[in-house]
């Protein structure tokens, strides 16, 4: 059974399991986390497709598989269309009376890291959010190219060193900023759209099960902190994640219906983004004193966006 | 439930009309699919029916190829009759998902008019788009008139959903030449129809959640081979059943087909292997020259995958002088149906004489006077005893002659 009223952590992190432990995901890595919250919110019956990425080669390594409900995974690009695909078949299956249980609640549920989700899946993800599939789509933000050794992404932020955006004599690192992906689905005039991060679990959960009631194309993206590339001890995973939401650099807030604005989380001490760069390793080339103007334009950037997301919220429009 | 559909005994429908309405009457739950030049109008005819109440499954317009053949995966795979429409570009950015289909086993029904491949870009029909499928993993049918192509779109969905096959299957038509060319056609009633196609039958579907599945898995050195040769197993034991759906097709509409089609082939001395439109070219230039007393007959895979190795070799074992007709652009090789029809023919004790022609790219006419004289040119080999031209020709190319490599049997 799982949890859909949230009492505490305790009952909540050791209810049910239709993701099972054995996976090969690295110690400390924030996707486990996020799906199994999403998995445990629900009763629902649960239909999953996942692009290519860590999720999917660390879950269902034949003849091994961790997904105790259905799960489909095609390519790197195309989980938002795989479901899209089920999702069709249970509208005509139900409309011709084929289903086995035609009364068996169900979800549909597509999960992509940023690699899939802001770069090579784009298009696709843009498609089914267009076409209105009752669906959610879970983007897991680890802000590069983790499972092929750490590349830059469209998500990755500026000043992050990755393997093809490398800091060096020359560099700062990334140049480009993070694209916001939160926005443009937002602009999709998706029913339900938000950024939430696994620290803050309970919002998340709840986050989650507003997607899932939600009829119609919904949209989260989730903060998910790489052990591996971001280069922190893998028990701090949270600790991280707590100083990218308390920074700002990952702010929590929903978008209804593409313009009703709400900010989930406001932090009692918002910790300068200094703090969150230097507890990981991509970010320790910008604490050299030729880069500090990196840091000051990613906290201007940082208080910006704040700003504006209050105002938006303020608005209500 | 669907709107009742009129359908005479004989209607006057071109290729894609006719797959339009095998769709219908195979009552798909899903068709996920995006329109190309010359496949356009068969999901456009689906459009109509959709608007006018004629179908109860989905219709699901997405924004590629890509898109449309893994939105057919998905649904395929949370158990249904799926199916879509391509050609040519889009097929091409199909090609991913294509081995996901079949590699998943997966019944998916595509049917392709098939169209040149860019660069330069053309609309009009060759068989790049057929040939870059041939190691997809999917069975592949090919209609040589639009009234076939309802036959096969028809067979289709029995071929790849029976249980024993489970593999996708595409549905070849000649881009425009067939697809927008419009004959008298003698269409089964709807419930004929679907009486022979039967209901889908569900395997390890996602939407049965007393039992998950996985689908999609990944498989390296320990377990991928496995896997690819029980695909390849599956797909050369279909050729029996095959056999026994065009059987009983034919003694539901006294059309009867074969995984190699042969014509005036029973004393024939020169033959011109050939796919598509083409081949009806080929069978009356075959027709004209026996009046002439030239010894001609026509071999016709209709099935190109799984390539009928041992019917192709039955057919051709007695013939002296062979020409394969390839509508693709070899790219630095010999054409793919001579190179299958040659390896065929080469475990034979004959071993007769094979050229090949690479005719009608990007559409460019072939007419029964080439076919002809491609036969004639065959007969000189059988006359002379020997390949008397380059192995591989040009056929209907402007300018100077182009040909490659001579026989060496000394």
């Amino acid at each position: 059974m799982a949890i859909t009223s949230i009492k505490n952590l305790k009952e909540f992190s050791t209810n049910n399991d239709r993701f099972e432990g054995a996976h090969l995901l690295c110690p400390g890595c924030a996707h486990s986390m996020i799906v199994r919250e999403l998995m445990n919110c629900t009763d629902d019956n649960l239909v999953i497709s996942t692009n290519t990425g860590c999720l999917e080669v660390s879950t269902a390594v034949y003849p091994y598989t961790s997904w105790d409900t259905s799960w489909i995974h095609i390519g790197f690009e195309n989980a938002a269309t795989a479901i899209s695909g089920a999702e069709a078949m249970y509208k005509a299956r139900k409309r011709k009376g084929t289903l086995k249980d035609p009364n068996a609640p169900v979800k549909f549920v597509a999960f992509g890291g940023d690699g899939s989700t802001y770069d090579i899946g784009f298009q696709w993800l843009s498609g089914a959010m267009e076409r209105g599939h009752d669906f959610t789509y879970i983007c897991l933000d680890n802000e590069n190219y983790a499972n092929t050794g750490g590349q830059r992404s469209s998500s990755t932020p500026v000043g992050a060193t990755t393997t093809t955006a490398q800091a060096g004599s020359h560099s700062y690192g990334k140049k480009e900023k993070k694209k916001d992906i939160v926005s443009i689905m937002a602009a999709h005039g998706a029913p339900y759209v938000a950024q939430l991060a696994p620290n803050k679990w309970k919002s998340m959960a709840q986050g989650f099960q507003k997607a899932l009631g939600t009829e119609g194309p919904c949209f989260i993206n989730t903060v998910s902190a790489c052990t591996t590339e971001w280069r922190f001890d893998p028990k701090d995973t949270i600790h991280i994640t707590d100083l990218a939401t308390d920074s700002l650099m990952f702010p929590i807030y929903e978008i209804i219906e593409g313009h009703e604005l709400n900010i989930l989380y406001r932090p009692k001490n918002v910790i300068p983004v200094e703090e969150y760069l230097a507890a990981q390793g991509r970010y320790r080339h910008l604490f050299k004193p030729e880069h500090k103007h990196v840091i000051e334009s990613i906290q201007k950037e940082i208080d910006q966006k704040w700003e504006m997301l209050q105002r938006r919220e303020e608005a209500r429009i | 439930m669907a709107e009742k559909y009129e359908i005479k005994e004989t209607e006057v429908w071109d290729g894609n009309y006719a797959i339009s309405q095998a769709l219908r009457q195979a009552q798909v739950d899903v068709v996920a699919a995006y329109p190309i030049t010359p496949s356009t109008p068969i999901v456009e005819n689906y459009g109509n029916y959709v608007a006018n109440g004629y179908i109860d499954g989905e219709f699901v317009m997405v924004e590629s190829e890509h898109a449309a053949m893994s939105g057919c995966v998905g649904a395929a795979a949370a158990g249904g009759r799926v199916a879509t429409a391509t050609s040519s570009q889009g097929f091409a950015l199909m090609v991913e998902v294509l081995y996901q289909a079949s590699g998943m086993r997966l019944p998916i029904v595509l049917t392709v008019a098939n169209r040149a491949l860019a660069s330069p870009l053309n609309v009009r029909g060759d068989h790049s788009d057929m040939y870059l499928g041939r190691d997809s993993g999917w069975i592949q049918l090919d209609a040589f008139n639009a009234e076939e192509a309802y036959d096969m779109t028809l067979c289709a969905f029995r071929i790849g959903e029976h249980l024993n096959v489970r593999l996708p299957v595409m549905v070849h038509q000649d881009g425009f030449l067939t697809s927008h060319t419009a004959q008298n056609i003698h269409p089964l009633s709807d419930e004929e129809a679907y009486g022979f196609v039967g209901d889908y039958k569900c395997v390890d579907e996602m939407l049965d959640f007393t039992r998950p599945v996985t689908y999609g898995a990944q498989t390296e050195e320990d377990w991928h081979f496995e896997h690819k040769a029980k695909q390849h197993k599956a797909l050369m034991d279909s050729r029996t059943i095959i056999d026994e759906i065009f059987a009983e097709y034919g003694n539901l509409t006294g059309r009867t087909y074969k995984r190699v089609e042969s014509y005036l082939m029973e004393d024939a001395e020169v033959a011109i292997v050939a796919l598509g439109s083409s081949v009806e070219t080929c069978r009356l230039a075959a027709e004209e020259l026996r009046a002439e007393g030239v010894k001609a007959g026509v071999v016709a895979p209709r099935c190109f995958r799984p390539f009928p190795f041992d019917a192709v070799r039955e057919a051709l074992k007695d013939v002296k002088a062979i020409a394969c007709l390839d509508r693709s652009s070899p790219g630095g090789a010999m054409g793919a149906l001579f190179n299958e029809v040659s390896a065929a023919l080469y475990s034979t004790q004959a071993r007769p004489m094979v050229t090949n022609f690479i005719y009608g790219l990007g559409g460019r006419d072939f007419s029964v006077k080439e076919a002809k004289r491609i036969f004639m040119e065959q007969k000189a080999h059988v006359d002379a005893g020997h390949i008397t031209t380059p192995i591989q020709q040009f056929s209907g190319l402007r300018g100077p002659k182009l040909g490659f490599f001579e026989t060496k049997r000394s």
